[in-house]
């Protein structure tokens, strides 16, 4: 019982005029998630994360390899079926709504399509029980998400993910669109649903300090190639690829915490003195 | 959208208020108002009423009023009992013509003739270029580069010179057929430009996330896609209407229009056949074409309301221009209360 990446390779061609040339976006990833674990998949813009997200959905085929959730082969069976089992939580909360529907629609579609709900009585009360689960009030069911702030959108995302009843969630850097003040919360709300749930969850960032605090296991990414993988803080306190030391060297110093930036420059600037 | 605004804000306002800071926050404010105020239906940003938008709509609509509204209280357009030639009087409001048929009573048949042929024209036109742009676009493809052949086909062939060629062959030609005729060779371009809009929206989020929730391709395509087309859908299908109707006119005035049929083409056909201009019946060739004018103006109108909010490059202009024109009444106005601050100080 998990989801299994195996060997998964994604390849694709390029045309420019006459010649065409072939760019790897995944090279060879294997990877398996059980339920009720968090796999961090970190790496920069274009390192394949975002793919590898799109074939575990069945949004792109891979070239080379299989995905297997639960025993049940990604090309193989109803399509629905094999979607019952895997949701996703897209970057972008502004695009992943469409403006034309409710609130209410984009929770609805997917409690019919996968036969949750059989009248239009049970259909409200699921998706007004769904929007409480993400924290946010029912009667939002009615509003267009122009009306909502990018937050309550990633909610709402969030809420027609578990529709469905899926076992695993793919979390395509769910908060890096979101204002630094509400990300927390978010994050503490998928956090508290994969408890409820008993839900697997891949959580795709380029943010190692939050891949640390949520998740079990990190892997690293770069160019296609999964350069690094383990335990959350093994990987974080004893990096041992130069790509993630880069990436942790990247990331703002725990120590000037607190300081003002021209403090910082002094110091800066008085050991260099020294 | 916001951030595009309030960056619109800050490059013009400094530019006419230079150094103003109170200005630029006033304005930012100005926008938050506005946009509140901004009227939506269903989801879809409505055209913003303004004058241009209001004759447009004035015109189109008395118009179509007319068609449908004019017979009731004009007399029969066959009725040739009326002496003929007769200039505009109180019996005859528009004279009568050379059979002595009324001809106010003609143009409210024409009126209804030629809005009827528009439409269907217009309506067909439409039609076909959602089923040839949108399906392509969205499935990409072997069945992309199928229809844009056919699209690219039509798109090369000359609208006009093709329907004087169809028209010419058919013996019997009602208002229907012409209809037809019009609707099937201009529908091109409208294909091409919603071919694109579904490439882009089809690489929307939402759409992934549709599919994602289990949705099947037509149910994307008619729920999820087709309504943030509605107002582009709209444009299009008005600009169908107004050359359905101007072509329409073209064909009959060269006697190719639909025959024992009355709408404005075929009564300038007839007037300039019986040699109206030279006679000096005026009232016979004036008022068709000046209604043929009068409603491809006030369609075009009210498509340029529909294009101010979905052309992204003229969304903004008219609010960037209001901010602008704000901006310099408050720094008048400041200006006006510093001088008046500095007499009462000198005082």
């Amino acid at each position: 019982m998990s989801l299994e990446v195996d060997h998964v390779t994604k390849r694709f061609k390029i045309r420019k005029g006459f010649r065409s040339s072939e760019l790897v976006a995944v090279n060879d990833v294997s990877f398996s998630i059980q339920p009720g674990q968090t796999v961090a998949l970190v790496g920069e813009s274009g390192s394949g994360k975002s793919t590898i997200a799109k074939m575990i959905l069945r949004l792109e085929q891979p070239t080379l390899g299989s995905i297997k959730i639960d025993g049940i082969d990604s090309r193989e069976g109803g399509m629905r079926n094999y979607r019952r089992l895997v949701q996703m939580v897209f970057q972008d909360p502004f695009a992943s709504l469409n403006p034309y529907h409710s609130i209410g629609h984009h929770i609805e579609r997917p409690l019919r399509l996968h036969k949750k709900v059989s009248s239009k009585q049970e259909t409200r009360e699921r998706v007004a029980e769904l929007l409480q689960r993400v924290n946010l009030d029912p009667d939002m069911a009615d509003r267009r998400p122009h009306e909502l702030s990018g937050g309550q959108r990633q909610r709402v995302a969030i809420a027609r993910a578990l529709a469905p009843g899926a076992r695993y969630l793919i979390a395509d850097e769910p908060v890096s669109m979101l204002d630094v003040s509400i990300r927390l919360s978010v994050l503490n709300l998928l956090a508290r649903l994969q408890r409820e749930e008993n839900l697997g969850v891949l959580y795709i960032t380029h943010d190692l300090a939050t891949a640390r605090h949520f998740s079990d296991e990190i892997m690293v990414m770069y160019k296609g190639d999964v350069v690094e993988r383990g335990a959350s803080d093994d990987v974080i306190l004893n990096p041992q690829h130069e790509y993630t030391k880069t990436l942790l060297d990247a990331a703002p110093e725990p120590a000037n915490h607190g300081k003002l930036r021209q403090e910082v420059r002094d110091e800066h600037l008085a050991s260099q003195a020294k | 959208m916001s951030d595009k605004q309030a960056t619109i804000d800050l490059e013009l306002a400094p530019a006419t208020a230079p150094g103003q800071v109170t200005i630029t926050d006033q304005t930012v404010d100005e926008t938050a108002v506005r946009r509140s105020k901004r009227r939506q239906f269903l989801g879809i940003d409505l055209p913003r009423m303004d004058v241009k938008l209001g004759l447009g709509i004035f015109l189109t609509l008395s118009i179509v009023l007319f068609a449908v509204f004019g017979r009731y209280f004009t007399q029969d357009p066959r009725n040739y009992d009326n002496p003929t030639f007769s200039p505009p009087s109180a019996e005859h409001l528009l004279g009568t013509n050379n059979l002595g048929a009324d001809v106010l009573a003609q143009m409210a048949e024409g009126a209804r003739g030629s809005l009827m042929v528009g439409v269907t024209a217009g309506f067909i036109a439409v039609v076909l270029s959602l089923l040839f742009g949108i399906v392509a676009g969205y499935l990409g493809g072997f069945v992309d580069e199928i229809l844009s052949l056919i699209t690219n086909i039509m798109l090369v062939i000359p609208g006009l010179p093709l329907v004087i060629v169809i028209a010419s062959y058919m013996e019997t030609r009602s208002m229907w057929i012409i209809a037809l005729v019009l609707g099937f060779t201009s529908w091109a371009g409208s294909a091409v430009v919603l071919r694109l809009q579904a490439k882009s929206l089809r690489t929307r989020d939402y759409v992934a996330a549709a599919k994602v929730a289990g949705e099947r391709t037509h149910r994307i395509i008619l729920v999820e896609i087709l309504p943030n087309l509605l107002p582009l859908l709209a444009a299009m299908f008005l600009s169908a209407v107004v050359l359905a109707i101007l072509s329409e006119a073209g064909l009959s005035f060269l006697g190719l229009g639909p025959s024992g049929a009355i709408t404005w083409g075929t009564m300038l056909n007839q007037a300039s056949q019986h040699n109206a201009f030279h006679v000096g019946a005026w009232w016979w060739f004036l008022p068709p074409g000046a209604l043929i004018a009068l409603l491809g103006c006030g369609l075009s109108l009210i498509n340029f309301s529909i294009d101010e909010t979905i052309n992204p490059k003229l969304r903004s202009a008219p609010e960037a221009v209001r901010a602008v024109r704000k901006a310099e009444k408050i720094a008048r106005r400041n200006q006006r209360a510093k001088a008046a601050q500095r007499k009462v100080v000198k005082r």
